[in-house]
């Protein structure tokens, strides 16, 4: 019988190695992971490479990683936001790798990356220092650059429901780079609010199909996010 | 000179939407604009983190913590509306199927240029967003903000002092002062100016020339 359905944060975290690329989901603490960030936390890989819309806030998830000094570089479109102050302190002192990304091409880089994509061409940051290096092509008569894609060693993203073939429905804003993310990596673990029985999916509405996930842990996100 | 408060502003721009558009809106004096879109006419607003059909503010006690718009702030989904992931909604903005896009901005040159991600080369800690895709992508940039910088520097320039965030984008400027048109190898046009601004005046403000039709 397969079952990606793991009952402990220990086994879902597993394997996860130093010097991992980890693609977290979410845009701000819509579609966060907040758990499995603490469970990665708690496991203590380190010199990780960290894919995230933003740089994290407060001293919680994502920026405590960083504060704990096991984020080697961070890849993202937006890390000043309120409240990142962990981001701002480490960036400042020279102790975290930064690489900017235009917030669509992060998603196409690792979209592509999920669909067997090396690269791609796109009119987004030509003409501007995001484009410095980078090959440059005309196709009729527009300029692009070339993107890489963007493959994560794991994925930490948080869906709706879950089922043990790793299938997965989000809940409206918190879908965001989500699916993208399940796609790009060789260990996608998703957090659920609601575990559901094969079949009780509705076919036509899963979001992300199982083949991209290996495990689902259920989660309680309290009332607030009921 | 009065000119235009930043409610009129966002008042003036929605007057030029017509029915039927998809409308992304930045962050800022843009997301004002949704505000005074007449409400007889259609227009559907995107947000680049996965919303189409986005509505207004809820009542604070129907916030929905799962919905908010790309600024982060809560918001609602109208009839209609739908979810789409990341990929998906950045598809809609590069691969050109926005209508409008409204985007603040540090400065706007007259050849459409338009700078509004980081204040220099060497920024402490810059961050892009989706403003270069939407720059990019989006069928046409409008750009709403204040004439001048805090301390009188002009926003409307021949040439941007700041990084590009895309080159020849802006095809239209709202400002407390009036409204402008960026005509090819020509510069800003001015369409109107605002209730009590002269044109010596706006032209005063400006770091570029600014032309009559």
């Amino acid at each position: 019988m397969i079952n990606k359905i793991v009952q402990s944060m220990a086994d879902a975290m597993a394997g996860i190695k130093d010097g991992s690329t980890v693609l977290i989901g979410g845009f701000g603490a819509v579609g966060q992971p907040d758990e499995l960030i603490e469970a990665l936390i708690e496991q203590g890989a380190k010199d990780l490479t960290c894919v995230c819309n933003n740089a994290g806030t407060g001293r919680v998830g994502l920026a405590k990683l960083m504060e704990l000094g096991r984020v080697r570089k961070i890849i993202c479109s937006f890390p000043r936001s309120q409240g990142s102050v962990v981001f701002e302190e480490l960036y400042r002192a020279g102790k975290l790798e930064l690489e900017i990304v235009p917030q669509g091409t992060m998603a196409e880089r690792m979209r592509a990356a999920g669909a067997g994509v090396p690269a791609f061409f796109t009119a987004t940051s030509v003409g501007t220092i995001l484009a410095n290096g980078k090959e440059e092509r005309e196709f009729n008569g527009r300029k692009y650059v070339m993107e890489h894609a963007l493959k994560g060693d794991v994925a930490l993203v948080e869906a709706w429901e879950g089922d043990r073939w790793g299938n997965l429905t989000y809940r409206a804003s918190g879908r965001n780079f989500n699916p993208v993310m399940a796609m790009a990596s060789d260990l996608t673990i998703a957090q659920v609010s609601h575990l559901r029985e094969l079949g009780e999916l509705v076919p036509e509405n899963v979001h992300t199909p199982g083949i991209f996930v290996k495990r689902v842990i259920q989660v309680d996100r309290g009332p607030n996010w009921a | 000179m009065s000119g235009f408060d930043r409610k009129a502003m966002a008042a003036r721009l929605a007057q030029d939407i017509p029915e039927g558009w998809i409308v992304n809106l930045g962050i800022g004096i843009p997301t004002m604009v949704g505000n005074y879109v007449p409400s007889e006419r259609e227009v559907i607003f995107h947000s680049e983190n996965g919303i189409l059909g986005m509505g207004p503010a809820p009542a604070p006690d129907k916030v929905d913590p799962w919905l908010v718009n790309a600024g982060k702030q809560a918001v609602t989904l109208l009839p209609g509306g739908s979810y789409c992931h990341h990929a998906d909604s950045f598809a809609m903005i590069r691969g050109g199927h926005i209508d409008l896009c409204v985007l603040g901005a540090f400065e706007v040159a007259q050849n459409g240029d338009i700078a509004n991600w980081a204040t220099s080369e060497n920024d402490t800690a810059p961050a892009v967003g989706g403003a270069m895709d939407l720059g990019a992508g989006a069928k046409r940039l409008w750009v709403i903000m204040e004439h001048s910088t805090k301390d009188g520097r002009p926003k409307l320039v021949e040439r941007c002092g700041y990084p590009l965030t895309t080159p020849g984008a802006v095809k239209r400027v709202y400002t407390n002062l009036g409204v402008f048109e960026i005509v090819a190898d020509k510069g800003f046009v001015v369409v109107d100016l605002a209730p009590g601004v002269t044109l010596e005046e706006a032209q005063a403000a400006t770091g570029a020339t600014l032309h009559t039709q």
